[in-house]
């Protein structure tokens, strides 16, 4: 395999291709570092080679590092992994800096041979820290191309001198966005921001003839210059003090303390801009270290990079179903799910017949598309052409012959089994024989639905999460009867709207809900209990949450809480275990508080709908005194546990059939604790036998939902983790 | 044991901490040095009178830095035998310089000492050293740091603290400096001070507001409600610590806060032999001192655990002390230690502090030990205790007892 091969031109110009064989994209894996390394010995060693141009032998530069590549750095140093990736940290600084001093003498900084980067496109991560290494950095003029360092998103941050180098390039606080929250700019905003040098029609002519010109001066950083400053100030100048004083107090009110990477980032940016450049990567590379030896960052990587990806493309889809793209889509029901679906699913160019009962509510439904295109325009992000197109393709009706050459329905009306059996069997009437239904329904079960259905082994669940087009999680549900075809056909619908699948089989709540719903509880519980809201909602948000649980209920109203309590109660009997937070829920509802639809709820609103802060009342009738509070960490694990012992009940029933579908799925479609990687790897972090004890603690004290399960227990006693037991070889 | 007495202690008029202030002018090194050189006047200090000069100070850059002590020594009329030392501790700085005179003095390291500080914080700006706990990423996110406005606002968030109350007890604080000046009580301790040519700079605390009354004070917009709530949002970092609060209460500002302003205080601390060799009478002894550490995040609360531990150490009871002086940092600090111990407010600071009169931080800790003396001798009781909270979480006190 070669990923970089090397060609001197008769100007004396050294192009360094990158490109990965077999691949669509550039990815840096650890034979591709040695490669170019090598290339780049043999170019400085070349009397005939007066300069040298990276590039890329594909439509963009390259993507990132091969994460995997960290994970066997960490497995091949045996006892001693923090040193088997410092030192592999410190050999991928050790190239980069040899580019960047490019044979230079130390003393003088003269006789550099100039080294320019060329980008044809999308430059991210090492893909970028690499061109950030060398004198001049050419992108061509691709306005969908993303120069930028996203690492922290996964739960790491640059460690191939991508922190260092930008934060001494653009100052600390310049660098931030870009290395605190991974934001990526088209070209011409990157040169603009300070992050590329030129954007150019041909990166590689223009890096050449740069090559050519650059004198000694072009070619030294200016860290490396005795009079270096650092922009905006180094943490004991007057403004660079504030900067990092304030900096620190963002990022922990923003992270709650429970992620990592940014902590460690802004570490190696205050302590490395304290001391020279090459001591500053050696700190760079020990808190890139402490990150990755961090199990939170591991189990980040894993759902939110490796999984997430393996999962979007198509992991679990059944292998012997050909293509299932659609080419036209029925949405029946133009409430705000049907229009979010309709919208969504013309942006992946789908053609949509948008249905209702009268034609003003299908309008209705098409106007959403309509609204969500302006916005776009005033942003900056579309163009009046661009909405042209994605309204002509929809076409709002009253009428079901449109939905003739349909070969996907998406049903999202009332949740009525009434109602929906009334549509579906309208629908099956006229659609194509071999056309796949899917209902969006959030609460009923799919095999009671599919009764309703002539042909069930066509039937599935494909639910999506509110708001549609920012949730990026379907959930899709298999009823009994549900054939692999349409399984495929819901997967390959997913992909096409490019959002994150998870598959689950037929079961109350399905997966996500099912865990979301005893979290609610559990919070309404301890209000009931006497435990201070706030507690309770800043415990949920310093797990890493977006919104506590008494929020949530607001948002999702709290008569739909009732509905639910009601339904579930007549459904469970006995086994019913919800009674303790119905006594608050209902008694909200008898109080007319229905959540913020009506401005008041556990939170008080003002006239506009702007939470205020927790309801006066809530405390006057539950909330005991300040010493009779409970523990953080105990209200933290009774939100936790009520989640994930739910998920782990899920699994051991076959709901949910792949434990990387658990973690993606708690993630993307309820915002569990991100840091953590999902349910299934946070228990992993506490090990079985401290969860299985922990769960006995919890049922002593609070009830049987806590109960261990016996997946759990089992774990427990054989010393297993979730990832060893059911993860995918290639996942972990 | 060898008792540690306070045989004198004198202080400097505090002057506006800014550059219209009256101090302004005079360097940090000279207004220590008239300290310095009051004490060896008033107490005949020739030759190697005293074993050191242990002094207190804050921010030590610039002409505060590279040991102010040995500087301020050398710029006096004391002996050039006689060392110095420059300490910090924050707002106890002043205090600790006398506590650590006393502690030695007891342990036999010397037969005398003198102690204080002083801050010039019109001339060196607070917080220009530099602070490793608000600005290292890692320190500053572990300790949940917040500045200490936010952390007083805390405390008065915790314990139920009004913006009624903590603007009252500052109208007590300017009513009693009024008074205590008016009476002359301060007349024993404060030395005037004067230029080069022996003329008169400030003879009077400058920093008092006499006529500050509750709807004045209620004029005032909160200091530190948006650094906590908009940038960079300290109030989250603080509940990141105390989850139970919904909101930080911010009730502190200029009025209830205390004054920045520029000031020096010195005592000279001597063992009995001193005192008969010098031909001067001890005043009173120091019956014991006090550090503690407290969570870095509410900062402020020191004086409580400092004091339980002082009156567990000397083995004495709250209602054993006359009175009270509760450095005035904020006002919610006053009011916790009140509520905490349950004293009676007349006994707490009864000549004012530092939201009437200011807060030199290296100083203040010696200025109020010698403030507590002369009341004790005024009221003619014996028992008293000085207190004050100290930045990034830690409390000291120091009792002294009348002979």
């Amino acid at each position: 395999m070669t990923d970089f091969t090397m060609n001197t031109d008769a100007d004396g110009v050294a192009i360094i291709t990158w490109d990965c064989p077999g691949k669509s994209m550039n990815v840096m894996s650890g034979e591709a570092l040695l490669e170019l390394n090598d290339c780049v010995d043999k170019a400085l060693a070349d009397e005939a080679v007066k300069g040298i141009v990276i590039t890329s032998g594909k439509k963009e530069f390259a993507g990132g590092m091969d994460l995997n590549v960290l994970a066997d750095m960490r497995a091949n140093a045996g006892d001693e992994p923090a040193k088997g990736l410092f030192e592999g940290i410190m050999q991928m600084h050790a190239l980069l800096r040899k580019i960047e001093r490019s044979g230079m003498d130390p003393k003088t900084l003269k006789g550099a041979k100039p080294v320019a980067a060329a980008l044809p496109g999308t430059a991210a991560g090492i893909g970028f820290e690499l061109p950030l290494a060398c004198h001049r950095i050419f992108v061509a003029d691709n306005p969908k191309a993303k120069i930028g360092l996203p690492e922290i998103l996964v739960g790491i941050f640059p460690g191939a001198g991508g922190t260092t180098r930008l934060a001494r390039k653009l100052g600390a606080m310049m660098a931030a966005p870009f290395l605190l929250e991974g934001k990526m700019l088209d070209p011409k905003k990157a040169k603009g921001a300070g992050l590329i040098d030129e954007v150019v029609e041909d990166p590689v002519a223009a890096a050449k003839e740069w090559v050519l010109k650059a004198t000694d001066a072009d070619c030294v950083k200016p860290w490396d210059k005795k009079d270096y400053k650092m922009p905006g100030g180094a943490p004991y100048h007057p403004a660079g003090f504030q900067t990092f004083v304030g900096a620190s107090a963002m990022i922990n009110g923003k992270t709650a303390g429970a992620y990592p990477a940014p902590k460690a980032l802004l570490s190696a940016v205050y302590e490395g801009a304290m001391v020279p450049f090459d001591t500053a990567l050696k700190i760079e590379a020990r808190w890139f270290t402490h990150v990755l030896m961090n199990p939170s960052s591991a189990a980040m990587i894993r759902s939110l990079f490796l999984n997430k990806e393996a999962l979007e493309k198509g992991a679990v889809r059944p292998a012997n179903v050909d293509d299932q793209r659609v080419k036209k889509l029925g949405v029946l029901g133009a409430g705000m799910m049907g229009a979010g679906i309709a919208l969504v699913s013309a942006l992946a160019g789908i053609e949509v017949v948008l249905i209702d009962s009268t034609q003003e509510a299908a309008d209705r439904g098409k106007a959403y598309s309509e609204k969500y295109a302006d916005g776009g325009i005033k942003k900056g992000r579309s163009t009046p052409e661009k909405k042209e197109a994605l309204l002509s393709l929809i076409t709002p009706t009253t009428d079901y012959a449109a939905l003739a050459d349909c070969d996907l329905i998406i049903e999202a009306v009332f949740e009525d089994p009434g109602v929906k059996a009334e549509v579906t069997a309208k629908a099956e009437a006229v659609i194509p024989a071999d056309c796949i239904y899917a209902s969006n329904t959030s609460t009923l079960p799919i095999s009671g639905l599919a009764k309703a259905s002539s042909r069930p082994e066509q039937f599935i669940g494909i639910h999506f999460f509110s708001p549609v087009e920012k949730m990026s999680l379907v959930e899709i549900i298999k009823g009994e009867k549900t054939g692999d075809r349409a399984v495929a056909k819901a997967l390959d619908y997913v992909r096409q709207i490019r959002k994150t699948p998870i598959v689950v089989n037929d079961a109350r709540f399905f997966y996500a809900n099912r865990c979301i719903i005893p979290y609610i509880n559990e919070g309404v519980r301890m209000v009931g209990e006497g435990v201070e809201p706030a507690l309770i909602e800043n415990a949920a948000r310093m797990l890493g949450f977006p919104v506590g649980p008494l929020q949530l209920n607001d948002e999702t109203s709290i008569d739909l809480g009732v509905k639910i309590a009601k339904a579930t109660k007549a459904a469970l009997g006995n086994a019913y275990d919800a009674g303790a937070a119905d006594e608050v829920l209902f008694w909200l509802y008898d109080q007319g508080r229905m959540g913020r639809k009506s401005k008041s709820g556990y939170y008080a609103y003002d006239e506009a709908g702007k939470r205020l802060g927790i309801w006066p009342g809530l405390r006057d009738k539950y909330t005991a005194e300040a010493d009779a509070q409970p523990e953080l960490i105990d209200v933290q694990h009774r939100l936790m546990f009520s989640q994930v012992l739910e998920a782990v009940r899920a699994l051991e029933e076959g709901v949910l059939m792949d434990i990387r579908e658990g973690d993606v799925g708690a993630i993307l479609g309820w915002g569990f604790a991100p840091w953590s990687g999902g349910p299934f790897s946070w228990l992993d972090m506490l090990g079985a036998e401290y969860a299985a004890e922990r769960c006995d603690q919890l049922e002593a004290a609070y009830g049987t939902r806590f109960k261990c399960p016996a997946l759990l227990r089992e774990m427990a006693e054989k010393g297993q983790s979730f990832y060893g037991r059911f993860g995918q070889k290639k996942a972990a | 044991m060898t008792e540690a007495y306070i045989y004198d202690a004198v202080r400097t008029p505090r002057g506006k901490g800014r550059p219209d202030g009256s101090l302004h002018e005079v360097t940090s090194v000279r207004l220590s040095a008239q300290v310095l050189d009051s004490l060896k006047e008033r107490n005949n200090l020739e030759g190697h009178a005293v074993e050191d000069v242990i002094w207190g100070n804050v921010t030590q850059v610039m002409e505060q830095g590279a040991c102010l002590a040995r500087s301020a020594v050398l710029a006096s009329e004391l002996d050039e035998s006689i060392p110095g030392l420059a300490i910090n501790r924050f707002c106890a700085s002043g205090m600790e310089a006398v506590n650590l005179a006393a502690n030695q003095v007891k342990g036999g390291a010397g037969d005398a000492y003198i102690a204080g500080g002083v801050e010039m914080m019109s001339r060196v700006a607070m917080g220009s050293d530099g602070a490793a706990i608000a600005a290292d990423p890692n320190l500053a996110m572990n300790t949940y740091f917040v500045p200490q406005g936010i952390s007083a606002d805390l405390i008065a968030t915790k314990y139920g603290f009004t913006r009624d109350q903590a603007d009252a007890l500052a109208v007590e604080s300017q009513k009693r400096a009024k008074a205590a000046w008016d009476a002359k009580r301060f007349e024993k301790s404060v030395i005037t001070v004067r230029d080069i040519n022996g003329l008169e700079i400030l003879s009077y605390d400058e920093f008092i507001r006499p006529g500050t009354d509750m709807q004045a004070l209620g004029a005032l917009k909160p200091s530190f409600k948006d650094m906590g709530e908009m940038m960079p949002g300290f109030d989250k970092v603080a509940l990141l610590k105390y989850p139970q609060f919904e909101r930080i209460n911010h009730i502190h500002h200029a009025g209830n806060s205390s004054g920045i302003v520029d000031g020096a205080a010195g005592v000279l601390i001597g063992n009995k032999e001193f005192g008969e060799r010098m031909g001067i009478k001890p005043r009173a002894r120091i019956r014991a001192t006090a550090k503690i550490g407290t969570d870095p995040t509410i900062m402020l609360t020191g004086p409580v655990p400092a004091t339980q531990k002082i009156l567990k150490d000397s083995g004495l009871s709250i209602k054993d002390i006359d009175l009270f002086e509760v450095n005035e940092a904020f006002a919610s600090v006053v009011l916790l230690f009140q509520q905490a111990f349950d004293v009676d407010p007349a006994l707490v600071n009864v000549n004012g502090g530092s939201i009437a009169m200011g807060h030199p931080l290296g100083a203040t800790g010696a200025i109020i030990i010698g403030t507590l003396l002369d009341e004790l001798e005024r009221q003619d009781k014996e028992m008293g205790l000085a207190t004050l909270c100290i930045a990034s979480g830690m409390g000291a006190a120091t009792i002294i007892e009348r002979v």
